[in-house]
């Protein structure tokens, strides 16, 4: 099984790894049985993402995707940052091998679940803006 | 501070092996002039064939068995299936449709064993408990009336715990059951004598032990019933197995055979104390969990877990450091599930894919175990500050 030179740059270079002190919305996704959790925090300011970092458990493309994610959302809009689809995040890292296309799919939930808690936070209901995340995610 | 420089380590020994420079000679010429036929009545033909007798009788003398008693496949796990597919198939004609094994064998005799209770066969996994040690008692109490076959592996491929061949051996002999053993882990680790341990079946492969891949055997007791062909055909292998003789790969197995099952207590005394040193250091690491019996595993093998971090990234970055050792998460197990190894002993899904296998041999040196020892912490501390888990573990999660 092949990694893209992307995907080996952004596993031994992740972006944005850390925590977030003053994170506004933290999401996390995927359970320690499956050997895949990534956890995203946000800090939403004025409708945009003005910082993000992760961390993530799991393989080379876990760690690859979830910092390609967090690159790809940083400084967006929340409705943009919405719009990201795992194959944009496996586009960017110019390919994934298929077994590991999960992955992506993982890293777009982290999205969501952190962008989800930041309106749970706010006093919104996220349902109705981000639609019903996959039942193994926590927000 | 770093005292060794970058180096390559290989530390992947129970995946495979260097073809050794004795094998690689002695196989040369049966890849250029030898080329004949075994079969063949001219000059040519007889030379093939007499080579093919000597790595026959070669690998009887390491087992203690007779040459005729020697069948050559095409790896380890052909022997499998045809040893445990064959008996099951012989003796469940006779109302014998019951097999016992463990659970944490190789997937080659798992899966075979998997089918045979898709036809009808009656399976008993015996538990390898929290040590990955198979309890006599267990095979005992398991075996009945229609037990056709017990198959317990002589050590396993990924904690390299040694399981009690001689006395299961006995106990089988004693009831009558017939018993096959997957040695293709221990051959060269462990003295095998098959009469004096009452084995009836034992499978090996080539590419463990410094010979090729895509070579194994299938020691077959005389006097055993006769069982089904696994490969029809022509007649070689006394009528067992068809296929021209692979010629090369015989000659290659033969001598790498003589050799590694001579002076196997002086090397593993040598090996023992850098595997014991590589276990001490690693799990100084907080938070580490030796896998299976401290002692009573293969002089090589460590199989270490980790909490809070994954399988698969652990082998990238140290594969990046130039360090090759193997995991049994599930990204690496190719599935879902983490190692079936891992979670027959009882680990907990998530600490089982944190897990790393080194498997060190005579040549690894004191440097390269210095250099492992200098890299891995660094490794294993830096996966852990990306990791949510650890910090959960730890109790750090802020939000």
């Amino acid at each position: 099984m092949l990694y893209s030179k992307k995907v080996l740059d952004h596993f031994s270079n992740p972006r944005n790894v850390g925590e977030l002190q003053d994170a506004n919305g933290i999401g996390e996704v995927g359970s320690p049985a499956c050997g895949d959790i990534m956890r995203m925090y946000i800090k939403v300011e004025d409708n945009r993402i003005s910082d993000i970092s992760f961390k993530t458990f799991g393989c080379g493309a876990a760690i690859a995707t979830s910092s390609m994610a967090t690159e790809l959302i940083k400084g967006k809009t929340i409705d943009e940052a919405l719009k990201l689809t795992n194959q944009a995040v496996v586009e960017a890292l110019e390919g994934l091998p298929p077994v590991k296309i999960h992955c992506s799919v993982l890293a777009e939930q982290a999205v969501k679940s952190a962008i989800a808690d930041y309106y749970t936070r706010q006093g919104l209901d996220p349902a109705p803006l981000i639609g019903i995340l996959q039942p193994d995610v926590q927000t | 501070m770093n005292i060794v420089e970058e180096r390559f380590v290989y530390a992947d020994n129970a995946a495979t092996t260097q073809v050794s420079e004795q094998v690689l000679t002695a196989m040369l010429p049966w890849l250029k002039e030898g080329y004949g036929n075994p079969s063949s009545i001219y000059r040519k033909g007889r030379e093939a064939l007499a080579a093919v007798d000597q790595a026959r009788a070669r690998v009887a003398g390491a087992i203690g068995a007779s040459p005729n008693e020697i069948f050559f496949t095409g790896s380890g796990s052909e022997a499998d299936n045809w040893a445990i597919g064959g008996i099951a198939r012989a003796l469940g004609k006779k109302g014998k449709k019951h097999i016992i094994t463990s659970a944490f064998e190789h997937h080659a005799v798992l899966h075979t064993v998997h089918a045979l209770k898709n036809e009808g066969f009656d399976i008993t996994l015996l538990p390898v408990y929290d040590d990955g040690i198979v309890r006599v008692a267990d095979v005992s109490a398991a075996i009945r009336e229609d037990t056709a076959l017990v198959s317990i592996m002589y050590a396993n491929n990924e904690i390299g715990t040694i399981q009690p061949i001689s006395d299961i051996g006995a106990l089988c002999r004693a009831k009558e059951v017939i018993f096959h053993t997957d040695a293709v882990q221990a051959v060269g680790h462990i003295d095998i004598d098959v009469k004096a341990q009452n084995i009836d079946l034992l499978s090996l492969s080539g590419h463990k032990i410094h010979a090729q891949k895509g070579i194994g055997t299938l020691y077959i007791r005389k006097g055993l019933p006769r069982f089904p062909n696994l490969i029809e055909g022509g007649d070689q292998e006394a009528g067992r197995r068809a296929g021209t003789e692979n010629v090369p790969a015989i000659v290659g197995l033969g001598i790498a055979m003589e050799a590694v099952c001579k002076g196997i207590d002086k090397r593993n005394d040598m090996i023992r104390p850098k595997r014991d040193r590589l276990m001490d250091e690693i799990l100084k690491i907080p938070r580490s969990h030796l896998n299976g019996h401290r002692e009573k595993r293969l002089p090589g093998n460590a199989n270490i877990s980790f909490e809070g971090i994954e399988g698969e990234s652990l082998l990238l970055m140290l594969d990046m450091k130039g360090i090759a050792a193997s995991s049994g998460s599930a990204c690496t197990s190719g599935s879902l599930d983490p190692s079936h190894v891992l979670l027959a002993i009882g680990l907990p899904h998530e600490i089982a894919h944190g897990s790393l296998r080194l498997s060190i041999n005579e040549e690894t040196t004191d440097e390269d175990v210095q250099y492992i020892l200098e890299v891995l912490p660094g490794v294993v501390e830096r996966l852990r500050s990306m990791s949510p888990l650890w910090d959960q573990i730890t109790g750090k999660h802020i939000g």
